[in-house]
This record gives structure tokens, sequence and C-alpha cells, in this order.
């Protein structure tokens, strides 16, 4: 990126060096029409963000012929491209030779866009009708009297009711819910509190009364409204980040049909028996076998196995897994529905983990809470009925018990935390999807890992560079860069070093290597068998045996290692120190989970492990009164997803784990497990806090009411205050630095002051 | 107090512009894009492609 300041890009360059651009097919299937030949495309490009690229993208892509408009957006880094005719604008190339790497997303469902809009709206009716309630309530709070009183008081009735239809009915709706199933959330208390202010205010009005609280019961709703807004931004954003990752699994494939034709199908409308031609770079999109051609296939999103594996004529390939070096002609025996993914979804649906029953914070406090509360409100009734026999003493008493505790503050205790907290954990790169998850990852005490890929990264790296010859090296990486194989890649990482001859006809051969010609003579790197056809060594070794041969005789050779995470060992030490125990779960080999377990200092770990394996593992813990968190990224550890108390994958996980997991962090570190916990630890004291506020609020309020003492104005204060105390509590965890050894991250250089994530 | 007769009326026609105002801005998309707006205006008005 030529535009903008290195180490302005913050995230989501990870999975760069393994995502595959769509080709035109694909951009085609996910455009949508909108009448005639026009379509629109969106795309996500995770390293847009500035003006100059927002610049730059729009002229070079509104250039192209047949586009109609482009249009950057920033907040959520997509591009909407509206284009006409048949044929695909070339625009994924064109964003490429820009330096921007595009690709296609998960298409959202319009519904929680339409959540969205509708609280935000909600907001400005609620905030309309309290700024102007609350201004006629100061001047009969300041002394107006008789007529004028009773004006305002009507004035304030007819603008309350849009604000209680409108802002209120997301209350009344969600209370009536959860009353119908026969529980108890925090929205109950809420509808009951407002509902009856409003009636009773009326009733005031309609008799020339002193007090009407409409100001009360419109601020409370506008309050609570704010801090669900922004609890509602906070996710979507997160949601929003992770759906922009680039999609792993293949959208649909090339079928070769029995005339030689070939066309571009769905992978939902593949059946068992079609040809299909798979190119190299491309992900397998149903099970099949192989009917031509030969390749090396990766297959660590599936099998948690780092090494590639080399596939021939005859044999079967997964779904999920990736065709590095060949094309291949496979012939479907499964449909998608059957395949290997479809199996994983539903062992992850049957596998249903602590989620489903756990109870949020907020809703166990107001099981206690609204039973408490409104049984105050009967026996102040009760009280002043027998003390006084006004019956209209009694009930406004009542109702100002009601009213003095409805829980504003105690509606924003959870929220407002959750708000900041998935904030701070967004600036680190680590997506929270769900609100209840962070109290859910604050109780685990078991964190279980998977190896390939989530451990480590699931790449190899060259471990024994410095001792190879740098010449040698440095053909060795002028080779490398013609091939996808995931240890070319490990090569080629150390082109450029020195001056080397000019290589000529390059050419891969799928399962043994790449073959080149320099200055006469024959240069292959790969295989040991079949690059050094002259030697007589023999014997591959742990890691492949990769060598590079000049007229086949050995000149160098190669060791490659699945690398670790950075901060894995740091991360994993901080669990420890956190007390939970930390065990590895993995479906590779007992002596690959060996070394890294020593490495990382992980007493406990089960190697090949069939996904279901993982799943009965983790619910037997859970059966022991465990509460487990799940990080895994494969296909394989989706299940195993499902099944824990909470999970974690990272931004390089297949598409249904990132969908299943409730945390995806987007660094490379994982690091951002330790910080997740932290973060969510505090917030867990910092709601326990904030509920004690508003317990200790009303044990001091709910007196006075008692005794009849509540004006409208004294309720007003009250319950901005103890609101106020709350939020106020929330944003200390905002400079919440955890003790966890953190990198130094690259810094933020977008300021978020603009957005709605502030609270105010 | 007559003067509250029309006071009233103007105060909360004010406020229902701005309400107004607001809910035409959410639905025109203005909000959709918050970081995106606060960039642009640094992008030159001529050296835009026509669209």
């Amino acid at each position: 990126m030529s535009c903008c300041a290195p180490g302005a890009e913050t995230a989501l360059d990870l999975a760069s060096s393994i995502s595959v651009l769509p080709s035109s097919q694909e951009v085609r299937l996910a455009s949508r029409s909108l009448g005639g030949d026009l379509h629109q495309s969106d795309l996500s490009v995770p390293t847009v963000h500035c003006a100059a690229c927002i610049q730059s993208i729009e002229r070079a892509l509104g250039k192209l012929d047949r586009v109609e408009a482009v249009r950057v957006n920033l907040s959520t880094k997509r591009v909407a491209i509206r284009w006409r005719g048949n044929e695909v604008p070339p625009f994924v190339a064109a964003l490429g030779r820009l330096g921007y790497e595009a690709h296609l997303f998960e298409p959202e469902t319009g519904e929680k866009d339409k959540t969205l809009s509708e609280l935000i709206r909600a907001v400005g009716v609620a905030g309309f009708a309290a700024g102007n309630i609350m201004l006629l309530s100061m001047s009969v709070w300041s002394g107006a009297e008789g007529a004028t009183r009773d004006l305002f008081h009507w004035v304030s009735a007819l603008i309350a009711i849009p604000a209680l239809a409108f802002a209120g009915g997301i209350y009344f709706r969600s209370a009536w819910n959860a009353l119908r199933h026969g529980r108890m959330n925090m929205d109950v208390p809420i509808a009951v509190g407002v509902s009856l202010a409003y009636a009773m205010s009326l009733y005031e009005t309609i008799n020339h009364g002193d007090h009407a609280y409409f100001d009360a019961s419109v601020s409370l709703l506008f309050f609570l409204l704010i801090g669900r807004t922004l609890d509602h931004v906070m996710r979507e954003r997160a949601r929003t980040a992770v759906n922009g990752l680039s999609r792993l699994a293949a959208r649909g494939a090339i079928v070769l049909r029995d005339d030689g034709t070939r066309d571009y199908r769905p992978v939902g409308e593949i059946e068992p028996g079609m040809q299909l031609l798979i190119a190299a770079g491309e992900r397998i999109p149903v099970d099949g076998k192989v009917i031509r051609g030969s390749s090396d296939l990766d297959c660590s999103l599936v099998s948690g196995e780092s090494t590639p594996r080399t596939v021939a004529t005859g044999e079967t390939v997964q779904a999920g897994t990736h065709n590095l070096t060949g094309p291949l002609t496979v012939e479907a025996t499964a449909a998608a529905k059957d395949s290997f993914l479809a199996e994983m979804v539903r062992l992850m649906e049957a596998a249903e983990g602590g989620r489903a029953h756990y109870r949020r914070i907020a809703d166990r406090v107001s099981a206690l809470y609204a039973p408490v509360v409104h049984l105050t409100a009967f026996l102040t009734f009760l009280g002043w009925m027998a003390a006084t026999g006004d019956w209209h003493r009694a009930v406004t008493s009542a109702i100002a018990v009601l009213i003095i505790t409805c829980p504003c503050a105690l509606g924003l205790a959870v929220p407002i935390v959750q708000v900041v907290a998935a904030r701070r954990l967004f600036e680190s790169g680590v997506m929270v999807k769900d609100g209840s998850a962070m109290e859910r990852l604050a109780a685990i005490d078991t964190a279980v890992f998977d190896k390939t890929g989530t451990l480590t990264l699931g790449q190899p790296r060259l471990v024994n560079a410095s001792s190879v010859d740098p010449a040698m090296l440095a053909i060795a990486a002028e080779m490398a860069a013609h091939s996808r194989h995931p240890h070319s890649n490990a090569i080629a990482t150390f082109a450029g070093f020195a001056s080397q001859p000019k290589l000529e006809a390059v050419s891969e051969h799928p399962g043994f290597g790449i073959e080149a010609t320099a200055r006469g003579s024959t240069w292959r790197l790969g295989r040991r068998g079949w690059a050094g056809w002259k030697a007589r060594t023999g014997g591959e070794s742990r890691y492949g045996g990769t060598v590079l041969t000049k007229d086949g005789i050995i000149v160098a050779s190669f060791v490659f290692k699945d690398a670790l995470r950075p901060d894995a060992r740091a991360a994993i030490e901080q669990l420890n120190n956190a007390r939970v125990s930390v065990e590895m779960l993995s479906g590779d080999t007992g002596a690959a989970c060996g070394e890294v377990a020593t490495t990382l200092g992980i007493h406990h770990f089960v190697p090949a492990l069939l996904p279901s394996g993982k799943v009965k593992y983790i619910e037997s813990l859970a059966k022991d009164g465990h509460k487990v968190l799940m990080v895994g990224d494969g296909l394989n550890d989706t299940p195993a997803l499902g099944a824990a108390h909470v999970s974690i994958a990272p931004a390089t996980a297949a598409d249904v784990g990132r969908k299943a997991a409730d945390f995806v962090f987007l660094h490379e570190s994982l690091s951002a497990v330790s910080l997740a916990l932290d973060v969510s630890r505090k917030a867990g004291q910092l709601i326990r806090q904030n509920i004690a506020i508003a317990i200790v609020y009303n044990a001091i309020a709910v007196p006075i009411a008692i005794l009849g003492q509540v004006t409208p104005l004294i309720a007003a204060i009250a319950m901005s205050a103890s609101s106020l105390l709350v939020i106020g509590n929330a944003s200390r965890l905002q400079g919440f630095v955890p003790d966890v050894p953190r990198r130094t991250a690259p810094p933020d250089s977008r300021s978020h002051t603009g957005t709605l994530t502030q609270p105010s | 107090m007559t003067i509250l007769v029309y006071l009233i009326p103007v105060a909360l026609l004010l406020g229902g512009l701005g309400l107004s105002g607001f809910l035409w801005a959410l639905r025109s998309g203005q909000y959709e894009d918050l970081d995106g707006a606060a960039e642009r205006i640094l992008i030159d008005r001529d050296e835009r492609p026509e669209r």
C-alpha cells in the first residue's frame, strides 16, 4: 500500500498469504441483481483505511467499462460496485493492481440491520420526548401552578405517547415474551414501572394533581435505549469484521460435462458423479475421488495435519482441503449436504454446549430483583391502607416505589460494562460476537487448545536457513516463488539476499517439486527421492526431506517446522497464572503433539483425535463440572467449539468455525486469548460492582418512597445520578491495561471517537 | 399566559424538525459509514471521478 504510513495497517493482514482471489464466476454468483442488467457486487477490502485509499479505489474502478458506481465504506471496509451486462468487469484484478486484496464475504441477512435502525430511531424519538418533557417539568418544579401546570402536564402526556408506543414497544415486547415463557428478565420491571408511572401521571393530570412522572418514565426509556443501542452497535461491528474475513470454503466449482462443455455451478448444485475441475489454489468443494492429475493438498483445516498430503489418481479428497500445486479432475462422491463440512455442522448442532442453558447475569439478577420490588410496592400499598385508609395515597406511594426502583442503573449496569470491554478488545483485534460470551469466559477453569493452526500457525517455517549456503538459498527462493506449496512459501520468504543466475523453464511437478534450468544445468527443489536422483542417501527425514539439487546432486537441504504462534508460551503461562488448566487436543500424531506440548509447557494432551472424540472429551470435562474454553481453528474443531462453554477462533479458522466461535481474534499473536480472559474477568468484576451500586442506591431511595416523600424532582435526580455513577464506573475499564506481556501492537491510527461507542 | 399558546407549539415544532431531520439522515444512509465520512473531507472534489 503506497498511500499509507507503515504500521497503519492494523489487523486482518494475517490471512493474506493463504487466501485466494475470487474468480469472476464466483463474483458473478455472489452479485445481486438490481433489476434489468444492473448488478451489485459487494467485496470486502480489509486493507482500505484512509482517504487516499478511498479515492484511488473509487477512481480506478470507476474508469472500468460497464461499472456504473463505486462506493467504498470505510467503517465496514467494503466496496459496493454496480455494474451492467453479463460479464463481470475485472474489478478484483483492478483492485489487485492497486495493491488491495479483495474477497467475497458471507452476505448478511437483513434482519440485524433492521434491529439497529429500529433502536436508533427509538433513541431519537425517546430523546426528543425526554428533552421536551424535561423542559416542561422544569417549569412545573420551579413553580408553575394551576391552569399552567395542568397545561404543561397535558402537553407532556401527549409527547410521551409516541415515545412509549415506539421506544417503549421494544421493552414491552421483550417483557411480554419473557413472561409468556415463564421467565423473568430485566425488561419486566422496566415495562411495569414505565407504564404504571404513565398511568398514574395521567390520572393525576385529569384530577389536577401536583405530581406527574412523565419525565421519569420517558427519560428512563431514553437512558436504557442508549445502553441497548451501544451494546448492539458494538456487537454489530465485531460481527461485520468477522463476516468480512475472506471466505475459505469454495462457493462453487467448474463442472465438466460429458459433452466437454464446462460451466461454473454453485456448491449446492453439485451432485455425486459430476466431474469437477479444481485448479491449483482452489479449495475442494465436495468429497470426491481424483480421476486425473496429481497434486499436494493442504489438509490442515480439515484434519489438523500440518504436512501437506500428496494425492494421485484414484485417491479420495475431502471437502474443504486446499489444492496447492497441480490441477485435478475430481469426481464428486457426495453432494455438499452429505460432505465432511456438512457432517461437522451437524455434529456441532448436536453438541449443544453450556451456552444454551446459560442465563445472563442480568436475567439472574432480575429474577431475584423484580419479585422483591413488586412485593415491596404491594406491602407499601397495604401499609398505607392500614395506616390511613386513604386509597389514593396508598396507590401513589406504591407506584412511587415502583418508579424509584425501576432498574435504570441496573438495566445499564451490565450492557455499559460490556460495551466498554468489547471496545477495548476490538481495539486489540479481538472480536466479541455475543454479549454473554464475556460472562461465560470469565467463569472458565479449563482451556482446551487445538494444535495445528491454533497453537501453531499451521504453516511451516524454514528453521535451518542460517546453515544453508546463501547462494543456494537465493536460487531455492527464486524457484520457490513459483509454487503455492507451503514449503515453497517458507523458502520464498528468503528471496533477494544474493544475486542469482536467471532461471529458465520453471515447471512444477505436483507431488514432487519444482524444476528449472539455469546456465545449462538442471535445478530441482523438492522431495529428496525425486530431486536428488543421483544421490543414494534415500530415506526421508521427518519433515519431508526437501532438498535443492543441481543436476541431480544435492546442494542444500531444508528443514521445516510448523512455527508456534507468537506469544504462545507467554499466553499459556498467563492462563496458568489465572488458575486455568491448559490442555491440548489434536488430530495430529502423538510425536508432533508431544514436541509442541513440551515447548509450551502443556502437561496434558490427547493426540490423534477424531472430531467426535474432541466433542466427547469436552463433554466429559463439562460433566465433571468444569467450564471449558475451546480454542480451535479447523473444520475438525468446529463441533468442539460448539460443545464448549465458550469458544475462541483465530481469523484464519474455517468459515463455520469462525461463525460458531464466541470470540475471533485477528492478530497472529496468541496473547489475544489471555487478553480476552483478563478483560472478561475485569468486566465481570465491574458488573458486580455496578449491580452493588444499583442496589445500594435502591436501599437508600426505597425507604423515602415507602414513606411517600418522593416527588418527581427527587425521582429524576436520583435516577440520573445512579445511572451516571454506573456509567462512570464502567468507563474505568477503558484505561485498563492487562498484565499481559504484550508485543508492541501497531498503534491504531484512526480515532474511533466519531462512532457511537463512547458513552456520554 | 396566552404567550404559551403559541410558544409551546413553536418549541415542539422546532424539536420535531430536529427529530425528523435525524430520522431523514438515518434513512438516507448517512450513518452507515462514519469513518469514511470523516476521511472523505480530505478528498478534493475536483479530482473526484464523475459518477
